[in-house]
């Protein structure tokens, strides 16, 4: 089977969340890029299970200009077997989905794995903007899955307990926790990496449907109020008659 | 213009609801709720309390097919210049459609009503700023984070009409089964949560967190390592790479407060810290704080919190 994986990149965890140009883009002073962890841990990660228990040819694609190859160089190292990047700097979801589904339609992939969301926009918008254009099934944020012949069977959380799905294929499917664990490439695959193909398409024009137009960092916290560990009755009158939260 | 908002409702209708017809009604008067489910027509009709002039639902669909669901949708769109949803597993799979199919910009992860140049607030870097996005299509579609906006009741009353279109799709999606925890009360809704981490040693010390989350009426959340080594269930870690919360009240019990972990739950109004380190970073994050060991304070706090409940 044919699995395409949708990658992007995403500031390091630890990353300083500071912006410039009076507060209209992000600061990438000293920040580091990691591949989105919801599209290496789970999405890749699952893809390439699926690949060593039935056999499957593992893409992955990415939106994004020169400086991404070295998150897709990873993605490779860890195990896929090729990448398409897109070239164009993303400019909104609709803008990537477009371009996926522009390439995802040339090659009739049975399987399209994308992460829940990233982890700095948090969108949640590009997998199931990309199952409408391509008119497939979508399942958002799965946390199981299994191929089992024409169809997949995914679970998901919702209120109240896990869903268990059937759903033909092709399909679009986000990936969350649960799905696989992570994987840290080793040295064989970091050598393979870099003769993986790596193959640079053009991008499609398309307006943007959103912009931002600035951001903002939160409020900062007053400073804590110290609660003596024996006085648990005061905590308990301040949440009530203070924070009024219970 | 009119705006549309689209609630997935079952028997009861719950907080979330409310907050998204509040949400429409401050945007526009003219609020027409579009449903799928089994919720009563009684009790849809309590939404016209909150602002909701018209209540259209759909009987035959099942939320979980998002193609039907967003075709249903966009048959009716136009008649609309706002489209609101609840930024849950529902709205996720719903609303990217119906940008593509309607080409109008997704807000997703709203968190408070359009500013007046029509700029609107939501959560990014996984709640450790926010960004004001603008739409630049004349009709918008909305995802509202939970626990954004408070209800507001008005008073009013709603018509309920029920309809049966099932428009066809390519692709399918059955839903097999629905397996239910017992008793649990689901974290992205929950409004008190009670988290424990690498502190408490072992899951045998659980008990006392579900003690406390019991005497609450909390429900329970772990750090991303306890869920790793199986200490806790999954669906429990929260932070940057597990579940997002935002409830009114965090009570955080030997966990450090990483980076990763805040990023997951600073959105909650009021966070209360236990901890034996008084230079643990989740101090500088906290409205509360106590510095002592979980295994004497928990218990403690589980009986003050029984005794303000047995007093109320
Ligand atoms: C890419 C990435 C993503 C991550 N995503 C997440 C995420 O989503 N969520 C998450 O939680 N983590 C995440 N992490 C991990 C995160 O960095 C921390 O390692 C983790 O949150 C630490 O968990 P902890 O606080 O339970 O454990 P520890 O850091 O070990 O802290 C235990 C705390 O308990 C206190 N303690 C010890 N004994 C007691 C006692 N008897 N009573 C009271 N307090 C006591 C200690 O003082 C300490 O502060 C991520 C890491 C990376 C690299
Ligand atoms: N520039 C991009 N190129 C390829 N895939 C992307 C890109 N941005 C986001 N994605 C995929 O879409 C998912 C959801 O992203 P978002 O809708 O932005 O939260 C991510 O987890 C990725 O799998």
């Amino acid at each position: 089977m044919k699995i395409l994986v949708c990658i992007s990149k995403a500031p390091d965890t630890t990353s300083k969340i500071a912006f410039t140009n009076n507060n209209t883009s992000f600061d990438e002073n000293g920040v580091q890029y990691i591949v989105n962890p919801y599209d290496e841990w789970y999405a890749l990660v699952r893809a390439l299970e699926i690949k060593e228990s039935i056999g499957a040819e593992v893409t992955i694609i990415t939106v994004g200009t020169s400086n991404d190859e070295a998150i897709m160089r990873k993605a490779l190292a860890i195990g896929a077997d090729n990448a398409i990047r897109i070239d164009a700097e993303p400019t909104d979801a609709y803008f990537v989905a477009l371009q996926l589904a522009e390439f995802a339609k040339l090659n009739a992939y049975d399987l399209i794995l994308t992460g829940k969301e990233t982890i700095n926009f948090n969108g949640s918008q590009i997998g199931g903007m990309l199952a409408e254009c391509l008119d497939s099934p979508y399942v958002s944020v799965a946390s199981k899955l299994e191929v089992e012949g024409k169809n997949i069977r995914v679970e998901r959380e919702i209120t109240g307990g896990i869903e268990v799905l059937q759903v033909s294929l092709p399909a679009v499917v986000s990936c969350a926790k649960g799905m696989a664990e992570q994987r840290i490439p080793n040295m064989r695959g970091i050598m393979a990496a870099r003769t993986k193909p790596l193959e640079v398409r053009p991008a499609l024009p398309v307006d943007a449907l959103t912009s931002f137009s600035s951001y903002a960092s939160p409020a900062t916290k007053s400073a804590v109020k110290i609660i003596d560990a024996n006085a648990l009755d005061t905590l308990v009158a301040l949440l009530h008659n203070e924070a009024k939260v219970i | 213009m009119a705006t549309l908002v689209y609630l997935h409702a079952t028997e009861n209708i719950g907080k979330g609801s409310l907050e998204l017809v509040t949400y429409a009604r401050k945007i526009d008067s003219d609020v027409t709720v579009f449903v799928t489910g089994e919720a009563p027509n009684a009790s849809l009709e309590t939404l016209g309390a909150y602002g909701a002039k018209e209540i259209i639902v759909n009987r035959v669909l099942s939320v979980s097919n998002n193609q039907q669901v967003c075709a249903w949708l966009a048959q009716h769109a136009a008649n609309y210049s706002t489209i609101l949803f609840s930024h849950d597993f529902n709205g996720r799979s719903i609303a990217p459609r119906l940008s593509v199919r309607i080409k109008a910009g997704l807000i997703s992860g709203a968190v408070s009503l359009p500013e007046t140049n029509g700029a609107i607030k939501v959560n990014v870097f996984s709640g450790k700023a926010f960004g004001f996005v603008k739409c630049l299509t004349e009709t918008r579609i909305i995802s509202l984070l939970p626990n954004s906006i408070a209800p507001e009741l008005i008073g009013g009353t709603c018509t309920v009409r029920e309809v049966n279109e099932q428009p066809s799709t390519q692709g399918t999606i059955a839903v097999l089964e629905v397996k239910k925890p017992e008793g649990a009360i689901p974290l992205p809704e929950a409004e008190l949560v009670v988290s424990a981490g690498r502190g408490l040693k072992g899951p045998e010390n659980w008990g006392m967190v579900e003690d406390l989350a019991e005497a609450l009426g909390a429900a329970t959340a772990c750090s991303r390592p306890v869920a790793d080594i199986g200490w806790r269930p999954h669906h429990e870690h929260v932070g940057q790479t597990g579940v997002a919360i935002r409830p009114n009240l965090y009570i955080a019990i030997g966990i450090s407060g990483a980076i990763q972990h805040l990023a997951g739950v600073n959105g909650s109004k009021v966070i209360v810290v236990v901890n034996t380190d008084a230079e643990a970073p989740f101090f500088k994050a906290a409205d509360y704080g106590v510095i002592g060991d979980a295994f004497e304070v928990v218990p403690k706090l589980t009986e003050a919190v029984k005794k303000f409940k047995a007093q109320a």
